[in-house]
C-alpha cells in the first residue's frame, strides 16, 4: 500500500513538472523544483522561516491552549447549570453560526498586529468545538454512573472531579485532532489578513509579488506542520485514553 | 421489637409526564420492612417499579409522600449506610478495577495506601486479585459485576441495596456469583434488599420474598418467609422440597401480575 500511495504522490510531481515546462502553466501554478528551491533556502541556507514557523506555532498553541481551557470550563459550567444553559441558549447558538474569521478585522483593532489578535481569532475556532463536546459529554455522562458515585460518598466537587470532568476529557479528546487542525487555521487566516510575520504572513507576502512557487512552498510547509501536529495529538490520546476501548481491540494478557 | 434497618414506610412514587400529559403513579402505598441483618427479595412483573422502590431506599429519589427510614431515622438525601449494587455498568471507565474498588474510600478521604490495600484485599475476595490494572472495558461481564460488588461492600454498608444485579450474566456465572454473595452476607449479615425478577434466585437467596403488583401504582401484594436452612447453595436449593412447596405459592400470587403486567406493556 505504501508503494502505491508514494507512487500517486511521484505522479502528481512528475506530472506538475513536465506541465510547468509550458511558462504560462508555470506562471499560474509554479514549478516544483523552484518551490524545493524556496523551501531549501527557508529552512537551510538562509534559514529565515524560523522565525515565522515559530510564530505560528506558537499561535497555534497559545490559542489551542487557552481555547481547550476556556471551552472546557464553559461546557462544564453550563452543561451543569440548567438555569445557565437556557439563559446563554440562543446567544451560543449564534455565536457558532456566525462566520467567526469576519471577527479578524477587530481582533486586528483591539489587540493589534502582533501574535495576540491571531491567537483570538482561532481562539473563537477552537472554543466552540471544544465548548460543544464537552456540553454535549457532561450532558451524557451515564446516570448510572453519577448515581453510583453518589451512592460511594462522593459528593459534589468529587462528581464534578472523578466522574464528570473524566467524562468531558475523553470528549475533549474526540475533538482534538479538529480543534488543532482549527487553531492552526486561525492562526494562518489571522496572518493572511494582516500580520508583519508569520507563515501566513510570508505567502502573503508572495502573493504580492504573484511569487507562485512561494506561496506553494508556503502551503507545503503549511500541510507538513499541520501533519506533524496531528501526530503528536495521536501520540498524547493514547498515552491519555488507555482506559478507553478501542473497536476491534482484542484482550492482551 | 428493634428499629428496621430499612423502612419504606407508604411510599408512593407520581411522576409528572414530560409532555404535560396523565402523571404516572409508579408505586403506590407501598410499605416494606428489612431488619438488620435479613435478606430480603422483591419480585414483580417487568417495569412494575421494582428500580424505583430502591431508588427511594437509596435516598437517590425523594417519594411524593410517605417517608424512608434508617435505623429509625428518617432519611434525607442520600442513604449514606447503604451500599447500592446497581443493574448497568457503574464502573467509571477511566479507572483500573483496583481505583474504581477503591473509590468509596477516596471520596470518604481514606489514606491512598490504606485504601489500595483494603482494595486488593476486596479484589481477592471477589476473585480478582491479580487484575487490579484492568479497566472496565478489559474486564468480562462477569467480572465488571464482581469489581461492582467489591466496591459496593469496601465501604462497608449496613444496608445493602442490590439492583437485578446478576440479570446480564449467563447461568453458570451468576449461579457462582449468588453463591459468592450468600458467603460473603453470612459472613457479615447485613440487611440487603434484592431486587430480581427471577423467582429461582429470589427464594435461593432471601430470609424473604416480597412479591410487588404490575405496574402502575405497584404495592407490595405478598410477603413469603424462606425458612429454607441456610446455607445454601443456590444451585442444590432448587431441588428442595420446600422450596418447590415455596416457588409454587409465591408463583400463584406473582402469575397473575405477570400476566397483567405483561397485557398493559402490549397495550403500550
Amino acid at each position: 500500500m505504501r508503494f502505491w500511495q508514494v507512487l500517486i504522490l511521484v505522479v502528481i510531481i512528475a506530472a506538475w513538472h513536465f506541465a510547468s515546462q509550458n511558462v504560462n502553466f508555470a506562471f499560474f501554478f509554479g514549478k516544483p523544483s523552484d518551490v524545493v528551491q524556496v523551501i531549501w533556502a527557508w529552512f537551510i541556507t538562509d534559514g529565515s522561516i524560523y522565525r515565522h514557523l515559530w510564530i505560528t506555532l506558537s499561535e497555534t498553541v497559545l490559542a489551542f491552549v487557552i481555547g481547550t481551557i476556556s471551552g472546557l470550563a464553559f461546557g462544564l459550567w453550563l452543561g451543569l447549570s440548567r438555569g445557565a444553559s437556557m439563559l446563554f441558549d440562543p446567544y451560543i447558538k449564534a455565536l457558532n453560526s456566525m462566520p467567526r474569521v469576519i471577527l479578524a478585522p477587530i481582533f486586528g483593532m483591539w489587540f493589534g498586529l502582533g501574535i495576540w489578535s491571531k491567537v483570538a481569532l482561532a481562539v473563537t475556532l477552537v472554543f466552540f468545538i471544544v465548548f460543544f463536546n464537552v456540553y454535549q459529554g457532561v450532558r451524557e455522562v451515564s446516570a448510572t454512573l453519577l448515581d453510583n458515585a453518589r451512592m460511594l460518598g462522593a459528593n459534589r466537587k468529587q462528581l464534578l472531579r472523578h466522574v464528570y470532568i473524566p467524562s468531558a476529557t475523553s470528549w475533549v479528546f474526540s475533538s482534538l485532532h479538529t480543534s488543532v487542525g482549527l487553531a492552526f487555521v486561525g492562526a494562518v487566516v489571522g496572518e493572511y489578513l494582516g500580520s508583519a510575520a508569520g507563515v501566513g504572513y510570508l505567502i502573503l507576502q508572495a502573493e504580492g509579488t504573484l511569487d507562485v512557487n512561494t506561496v506553494f512552498a508556503g502551503i507545503i510547509v503549511l500541510t507538513i506542520f499541520a501533519l506533524i501536529l496531528d501526530g503528536i495529538v495521536g501520540l498524547v490520546e493514547k498515552r491519555l485514553l488507555v482506559w478507553k476501548p478501542s473497536a476491534g481491540e482484542t484482550e492482551k494478557i | 421489637m428493634p428499629d428496621a434497618a430499612l423502612l419504606l414506610d407508604k411510599i408512593t412514587c407520581t411522576f409528572k409526564s414530560t409532555q404535560g400529559g396523565q402523571s404516572y403513579t409508579a408505586v403506590k402505598e407501598a410499605h416494606v420492612a428489612i431488619a438488620p441483618g435479613e435478606f430480603v427479595s422483591v419480585v414483580g412483573p417487568t417495569g412494575c417499579g421494582k428500580s424505583t422502590l430502591l431508588n427511594v431506599g437509596a435516598g437517590l429519589l425523594s417519594p411524593s409522600s410517605g417517608q424512608v427510614k434508617v435505623f429509625g431515622q428518617v432519611l434525607d438525601g442520600i442513604n449514606e449506610r447503604a451500599g447500592y449494587m446497581f443493574q448497568g455498568e457503574a464502573l467509571l471507565p477511566w479507572r483500573s478495577a483496583l481505583d474504581n474498588v477503591t473509590a468509596g474510600l477516596e471520596f470518604a478521604h481514606v489514606p491512598k495506601a490504606d485504601a489500595a490495600a483494603q482494595g486488593k484485599v476486596w479484589l481477592k475476595r471477589v476473585g480478582l486479585g491479580g487484575f487490579e490494572n484492568r479497566y472496565p472495558h478489559q474486564m468480562s461481564g462477569g467480572m465488571r459485576k464482581r469489581a461492582m460488588l467489591a466496591q459496593t461492600l469496601i465501604r462497608n454498608p449496613d444496608i445493602i441495596l442490590m439492583d437485578e444485579p446478576f440479570s446480564a450474566l449467563d447461568i453458570q456465572t451468576r449461579q457462582l456469583m449468588e453463591n459468592e454473595v450468600l458467603d460473603l452476607w453470612m459472613a457479615q449479615r447485613k440487611a440487603v434488599l434484592f431486587i430480581t425478577h427471577d423467582l429461582d434466585e429470589a427464594i435461593a437467596m432471601s430470609d424473604r420474598v416480597v412479591v410487588l403488583s404490575a405496574g402502575p401504582a405497584t404495592h407490595p401484594i405478598g410477603d413469603f418467609v424462606i425458612d429454607i436452612p441456610r446455607p445454601r447453595d443456590v444451585a442444590e436449593v432448587r431441588t428442595n422440597a420446600r422450596f418447590i412447596e415455596l416457588h409454587a405459592a409465591i408463583w400463584d400470587v406473582l402469575r397473575e401480575e405477570v400476566l397483567k403486567g405483561y397485557a398493559q406493556q402490549k397495550r403500550a
